[in-house]
């Protein structure tokens, strides 16, 4: 029986020839993400039981994200520990504000991820990084301190889900739709426990960029990892940023799928997730022009630069509409900088957006952008749930950043092809 | 770390809705802290805002699929314990709240007719040997898969951090 790209990742970073769904297995990690909510807390369990070093400073890598640049006092101290520990326990890959970046942006972005590695991260989008190739889940802070003092951590193997995406995207849709869409199928929990792996001639036409997206959300499906085996497309993406070696795996043609789905993106339209779960996306053309007092662009799921070119080019030479709000968040320092070169700040601005530095800000119901009581929300952010983004009743609509930006022109959520002709 | 008891007894907090995720049981505005004691003042906020004030300690919550879902907050299981949850008791639940729960040495368990023999302030026994959940006002049972040998370890030892340091020390 063959193995998928998972079970093989697993086995060889926990010194098997192979693996089974269902085992447990302490696997090495290649690549431990730290940011300033979950890692303090890590830290502190450490230090109560007296352990006083990691396990290799080299192997990990630190972003202040969440609540920075600090929005409070108990913040600020959050971010202090998260500093000052990084300098105690000497490393060096550390994004301070003015370098910094969400960190499953960031992380591939400067070149930390190589395709077939182990990643583990305080964080449930870590499975982003999966866009790469690689194993990437997200724990706790207990499973986080156990990995930064370690270097491993047991897991179940995941059964994997297979989904093949066909053809390409017309105009006006995006990746963001396509996982909304299989999200919308499968629910928020139809791939509890999982792996879901990505193949088909679909992805040839879609950039790392979006593909990020796809891998981003698979914990909206309950997801355990989201995978995407590597191709040229991935490879010319890693060899710009690094120059390490690395193994690519890929599953055997006799591996073994819970499920097996097959996407025809020349079917797929704009979606939007209606309030208050991931898994409520519709068809634009289904839904009504909810007005919207709010549009949010940015997260690890949709701020990267691809993102904000989509968003600016739709927005470009129009206006936000009056009583609605929207707010610009690259994802990452260097993404803010390409934006502000290519002129993609100004269209934002003259357009009559807020644009910030990189945060996970008003994602989590933060900062820079929280939600009021009954207030509405379209967000290229990746949950809905009750509260959010703020208030209990506020209501968060996800979509694409093409749909985010049309609707912020229109001030109700408006189909981007409209603007696209 | 003692054993795990065989039998724990509590009364009910019921919320028979699928998908009850981290955003509702701690939500992200108060976790610029991590303290158990600060997080426990605003466990179920969004979804129950009166429940700190009527748990008590040693209490269960019983839900339905899916619980947990969302991010990957330990917060969600401190703010409970800290509340005095004692135990959580869901049809399924969602992996990282599941993981953080067994690393903390807190117990959730699966039990999928639980919502059906239980109602908010019964007083429930649990029988982790039998795999046996039972209501003890009128008597009504449902059965769940007891823990596993490798959940049950990690809970007798604390959690995954002890757990590691008795492994290092043998
Ligand atoms: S941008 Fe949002 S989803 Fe992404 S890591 Fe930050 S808070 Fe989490």
């Amino acid at each position: 029986m063959g193995m998928t790209i998972t079970e093989k990742i697993l086995a060889a970073h926990s010194g098997r020839d192979s693996v089974r769904p269902g085992e447990i297995v302490n696997a090495k990690l290649d690549l431990i993400v730290a940011h300033d909510v979950t890692t303090p807390p890590a830290v502190a369990m450490l230090k109560k039981l007296g352990i006083n070093k990691v396990f290799d400073p080299s192997k990990i890598l630190v972003t202040p994200d969440h609540f920075v640049p600090n929005k409070d006092i108990k913040s600020a101290e959050l971010a202090k520990q998260l500093r000052e520990w990084r300098i105690e326990q000497g490393i060096e890959r550390y994004y301070e504000i003015g370098n910094h970046g969400i960190c499953h942006a960031i992380a591939p972005e400067q070149g930390h991820v190589l395709p077939g590695m182990t990643i583990v991260c305080g964080d449930s989008h870590t499975t982003t990084m999966g866009a790469l190739g690689t194993f990437s889940t997200g724990v706790g802070s207990t499973d986080l301190a156990a990995a930064l003092a370690t270097g491993e951590l047991w897991f179940k193997v995941p059964e994997s889900m297979l989904f093949e995406l066909k053809g390409s995207l017309p105009r006006g849709v995006y990746s963001k739709d396509i996982i909304l869409y299989i999200i919308s199928k499968i629910g928020v929990d139809g791939a509890r426990y999982q792996a879901m792996e990505y193949r088909g001639d679909g992805l040839e036409s879609l950039s790392m960029e979006a593909r990020f997206t796809i891998t981003n959300m698979a914990i909206e499906a309950g997801g355990k990892s989201g995978i995407i085996p590597v191709d040229g497309i991935a490879e010319d993406y890693v060899k710009a940023r690094s120059s390490e070696a690395y193994t690519c795996y890929y599953s055997d043609d006799d591996a073994v799928y819970t499920q097996r789905m097959t996407i025809d993106l020349d079917q797929l339209e704009p979606i939007v997730a209606l309030p208050s779960l991931p898994s409520n996306g519709r068809f634009i053309g289904e839904i009504e022009r909810v007005k919207m007092d709010q549009v949010y662009i940015g997260s690890c799921t949709n701020g990267r630069i691809e993102d904000l070119r989509i968003a600016a080019q739709i927005i470009k030479g129009h206006k936000v509409a009056e009583g609605t709000r929207a707010i610009v968040v690259p994802a990452t320092t260097e993404i803010w900088k390409t934006a502000m070169r290519e002129g993609l700040l100004e269209i934002f601005a003259d357009a009559g957006c807020v644009v910030s530095t990189a945060t996970c800000g008003a994602c989590l119901g933060g900062f820079m952008g929280v939600l009021g009581a009954e207030e509405t929300c379209l967000s290229t952010t990746n949950r809905n749930f009750v509260g959010r983004m703020g208030h209990p009743k506020a209501k968060v609509y996800l979509a694409s950043p093409a749909t985010a930006a049309a609707t912020a022109i229109t001030g109700t959520i408006t189909d981007p092809r409209e603007f696209l002709q | 770390m003692p054993e795990l008891p065989d039998r724990l007894t509590g009364y009910a907090h019921v919320y028979p809705r699928e998908h009850i995720n981290t955003d509702e049981i701690i939500p992200a505005r108060y976790l610029n802290v991590h303290e158990e004691s600060e997080l426990a003042k605003y466990a179920m906020e969004d979804i129950d805002a009166d429940f700190v004030r009527r748990v008590l300690p040693g209490d269960f919550i019983i839900a339905g699929e899916n619980f947990g879902c969302g991010s990957s907050r330990e917060h969600a299981v401190w703010a409970l314990r800290g509340a005095g949850v004692k135990v959580v008791i869901a049809k399924s639940y969602a992996r990282i709240f599941f993981r953080n729960a067994i690393n903390n040495g807190f117990l959730a368990i699966e039990c999928p007719e639980a919502l059906e023999v239980i109602a908010t302030g019964d007083q429930v026994e649990l029988d982790l040997r039998a795999g046996l959940l039972r209501n003890l006002g009128n008597g009504r049972e449902a059965t769940f898969v007891p823990l596993s040998d490798f959940a049950r370890e990690l809970i007798e030892d604390g959690g995954l951090l002890p757990h590691i340091q008795k492994k290092a020390q043998a």
